[in-house]
């Protein structure tokens, strides 16, 4: 099982059970789409964001996956899925460190799952001390 | 001169404050040391062989003397009296406790300096040329670029788990005096068709294991599309650096495995669709940045014409001092490599007086160079008698840059947790070797470069002469190289051959620049053009003659 933190801290799975989640090869490799509503898509580590781009309307979810906490491939590819100007729920799945919840929000992600056993680790008042101030891009990119 | 913004200043404090915590909580025990080692090392503090050690940036090299004088302030309340200045133009304490450490950043911070991205793979500390705002040769100062680069780095939510260290470093000169090409991205300022000033971008430079000369991926980036084309280059490398195996992690390695004309494709086509959709930098905060870097208020004074110096001033002026952009100006360097000291190396007492010279003699600014030196950048020619006696005074006075005795180390087996051999001890007895400066001005321009192990913190690889401190079962082993150039006709050294025990490295280098000496046809060629002349043959006799006599015998 896997425990769902937002800005608001530990939150129950808002993903519905009649959802669907495929994956990025089945999209890629010209699979037809279940007929059942909402569809999200879980990507690979190494998937490309702008392949996506013709599905965005149908994704109201993108999981994007984080292996090692030294493996920061997810910070780019949920940037880059914003960027391009996907607009629906943005998860990050897996190793994420409490230490990089300011940055995943940062770059556009809106929720994290983590497993319950690191969710045992770090409950969720760690989650909630993350501070969130404002950073230097920000303000550089004033209009972004 | 930058001054911290209030947003800067409120920064820096939220980050000492969230240190202080982890370091509370480290102290009584509810972090292990694994789960703070990721905290430190985001604060720059290392632990090394026989203590903790706190790098602390100096963002491209300037400092100013309040600046100056809260580090001799550091280095006395906290510290054993002195600091390490580094190749990236960093200071580093060797001796702060961990419970002092909070403290130490707290007294950063009122200076407006800190110890962020000093390690870790992250946006590293951006250096530049330490001539910078005083060259003759420049088309632009490159500070506000580097301004404008660390605050768009600083904290990057991006780019905080690159698959290795990124090292930026900038010049505004046709002059490579920040080793550029030897950087993961180097740039370079220049023209454009209509005289307009932007950068040569250069990728996948670095040193280490894999020494590698940057490839220039964009002749020429017009100066506002800067950020864009950096994050651009970062997200390709993010997305596609190898993660697998952290010595082919960093960037030069990607630029060889694809090639650079693939990976240049791949970095325009992200430019341009993120260009698109970055807006422009905040017109605001720029002129705000260029403003802090606009020329000093120059003093119009006369210059005293042709006065009998005498001969320690002479060949001071001689060495240590070159042409300012302003006629009756100077850029005085001081050197931080007396006589058997250690390279780098200096102590509080020095740093009030090089704090008080810049202040009375250098609008206020200093500069440190990754060749470890101290830079007073403005000084008025007819004040260098004064700033001579004053530097004589305390031990500063050294008139050898750019000379043999003007050596760069790291900090090597003495400090370094990562050490393989010494290098600090290689340096002071090859400078005692040549204590003699008139015997150094007469050798001529010359580069030492001394790293202690393979990483290659001494820039070695760009040494006219570079030295490799190995580890040969257990006996530490030094290896050499000859011809590296680390400017803009940047050149990595070729290996002369097996290297040498503690005991021999000091000779062979001897006997290298006797057989310079023995070689060049007027005293006027340098070493390194005497290598490129000659080739390594003369050299390889020198060093190895000896031998091959015994295997014929
Ligand atoms: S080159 Fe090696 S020994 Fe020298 S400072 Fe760097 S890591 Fe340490």
């Amino acid at each position: 099982m896997t425990q769902i933190v937002t800005r608001q801290g530990f939150a129950r799975e808002t993903w519905p059970e009649a959802g669907v989640i495929v994956t990025f090869e089945s999209l890629w490799n010209g699979q037809d789409l279940p007929i059942e509503r909402p569809i999200g898509v879980r990507l690979a580590p190494d998937s490309n964001a702008a392949d996506l781009e013709p599905w965005f309307d149908t994704m109201a979810m993108v999981i994007v996956p984080f292996g090692k906490s030294a493996d920061g491939r997810g910070f780019s590819l949920a940037r880059q899925l914003r960027q391009l100007g996907y607009a629906g729920i943005i998860r990050a799945e897996g190793h994420v460190l409490v230490d990089q919840f300011r940055a995943a929000l940062r770059v556009g992600i809106d929720q994290v799952a983590i497993s319950d056993e690191q969710a045992a680790r770090n409950p969720e008042d760690q989650w909630l001390a993350v501070p969130h101030f404002d950073g230097y891009q920000s303000r550089l990119f004033a209009a972004e | 001169m930058y001054s911290y913004t209030n947003f800067d200043a409120a920064f820096v404090r939220d980050r000492v404050k969230e240190f202080r915590s982890q370091v509370e909580r480290r102290l009584d025990g509810s972090l292990t040391e694994d789960e703070f080692k990721p905290l430190r090392l985001m604060n720059g503090l290392y632990l090394q062989l026989h203590a903790y050690m706190l790098r602390v940036a100096v963002p491209y090299g300037t400092l100013n003397s309040r600046q100056m004088r809260q580090l001799a302030h550091i280095a006395d309340t906290w510290d054993k009296g002195y600091g390490h200045f580094t190749t990236r133009q960093n200071i580093q304490f060797n001796w702060p406790k961990l419970k002092d450490v909070p403290d130490i950043l707290d007294a950063l911070a009122d200076v407006g300096m800190h110890a962020i991205q000093t390690s870790g793979n992250c946006i590293r500390n951006v250096t530049a040329d330490h001539f910078a705002g005083a060259a003759a040769d420049e088309i632009e100062d490159p500070r506000p670029t580097a301004e404008l680069i660390r605050q768009w780095s600083t904290d990057h939510p991006e780019f905080a788990y690159l698959p290795r260290k990124f090292k930026v470093g900038v010049t505004g000169s046709p002059n490579d005096r920040a080793v550029t090409k030897a950087h993961d991205i180097g740039l370079r300022m220049v023209r454009g068709e209509a005289g307009e000033p932007g950068y040569e971008v250069i990728v996948g430079g670095g040193l280490g294991r894999t020494p590698m000369i940057g490839k220039v991926v964009r002749d020429f980036l017009p100066k506002r599309d800067l950020l864009a084309y950096l994050e651009a280059i970062l997200q390709v490398y993010n997305l596609s650096g190898r993660r697998d195996n952290k010595y082919k992690a960093r960037i030069k390695i990607l630029v060889h495995e694809t090639g650079i004309d693939e990976l240049r494709a791949r970095i325009e086509e992200t430019f341009r669709r993120n260009r698109r959709l970055l807006p422009d930098v905040d017109p605001a905060i720029v002129a705000r940045i260029e403003a802090a870097f606009a020329a000093p208020a120059w003093a119009d004074r006369p210059v005293p014409d042709a006065p009998r110096l005498d001969a320690g001033l002479a060949s001071f002026i001689d060495t240590n001092v070159v042409a300012h952009k302003r006629p009756d100006h100077a850029i005085v360097s001081v050197s931080l490599k007396p006589t058997g000291g250690t390279p780098g190396d200096a102590t509080s007492a020095q740093m009030r007086v090089l704090a008080d010279l810049a202040e009375r003699y250098s609008h206020d600014e200093l500069r440190i160079s990754h060749e470890q030196n101290v830079i007073l950048p403005h000084v008025h020619r007819a004040d260098l008698p004064a700033v001579y006696a004053a530097l004589r005074e305390a031990g500063l006075a050294t008139a050898n840059i750019g000379l043999v005795g003007d050596i760069i180390a790291c900090p090597g087996m003495d400090y370094c947790a990562l050490a393989t051999a010494r290098s600090i001890p290689i340096a002071q007895q090859i400078s005692e070797m040549f204590a003699d400066l008139d015997a150094q001005r007469d050798i001529g321009p010359l580069k030492i470069k001394i790293s202690g192990c393979i990483n290659a913190c001494g820039h070695h690889h760009v040494g006219h002469i570079g030295i490799l401190g190995l580890d040969r079962a257990g006996v530490e082993n030094y290896q050499l190289t000859l011809g590296g150039d680390g400017t803009e006709t940047a050149t990595i050294g070729t290996r002369t051959g097996h290297g040498f025990a503690y005991d021999e490295i000091v000779p062979a280098v001897g006997r290298l620049i006797g057989a310079y000496l023995d070689a060049r046809e007027t005293p006027e060629e340098t070493f390194l053009e005497t290598y490129r002349r000659l080739g390594m043959d003369p050299f390889k006799a020198a060093l190895y003659g000896q031998e091959e006599q015994a295997d014929a015998a």
